[in-house]
């Protein structure tokens, strides 16, 4: 999985029927420190994630894999909302402190 | 497979309910010389590694049949912790 950054919601109308019902989000991907990267992916988003917040991206077959997203064509998807990160031993992301 | 070292930690507490009491671990992949490549995956632990532990992961869809009992949706997951790792030099 990778970490993420909530930058936006996708709006679409004209869209296949199994998408459909399915909160799709624009993600910028981001390091462990939360710094960004210059990648992004377009996630459906089964958890109720908002914009700002830092999130868990699975990819690939694994996406599909929720309750939520049997047979839905997606190949990224949201599964959890960050709390904190912690790289060897220091706390770089602390969702109640910002 | 391939191998990794854990780093670090990530906590979430809303999550996909098949992630439920799944631990995930920052970990990152390391080359045959446990030397680290730079490249930090969250990964899914089946085994309940430690920072600093050596590990062996799988990715893409076999990450998903990790657990005995469910699916869960990872695309990164340990599923095994190395005792020895045996190089012969030649």
């Amino acid at each position: 999985m990778e970490l993420g950054r909530v930058e936006g919601t996708i709006v679409s109308t004209a869209k296949v029927d199994r998408l459909h019902g399915q909160k799709l989000m624009l993600i910028n991907l981001v390091n462990p420190d939360i710094k960004p990267t210059s990648n992004y992916v377009v996630a459906v988003d089964s958890v109720g994630a908002g914009k700002g917040e830092i999130v868990l991206v699975v990819r690939g077959s694994s996406a599909r894999q929720t309750q939520s997203m049997q047979n839905v064509p997606t190949d990224a998807s949201i599964i959890a909302i960050v709390d904190s990160v912690e790289l060897k031993g220091k706390i770089l992301y602390n969702k109640a402190k910002g | 497979m391939r191998l990794g070292k854990v780093v670090g930690k990530v906590w979430a507490t809303v999550k996909d309910p098949q992630l439920a009491a799944v631990k995930l671990a920052l970990m990152e992949v390391v080359d045959e010389n446990q030397t680290g490549t730079g490249k930090i995956l969250i990964a899914a632990d089946t085994i309940g590694a430690g920072d600093g532990d050596l590990v062996f992961w799988v990715s893409g869809g076999e990450a998903v049949r990790a657990f005995p009992d469910k699916n869960i949706p990872s695309d990164v997951t340990i599923v095994g912790l190395v005792d020895h790792l045996n190089v012969s030099a030649s």
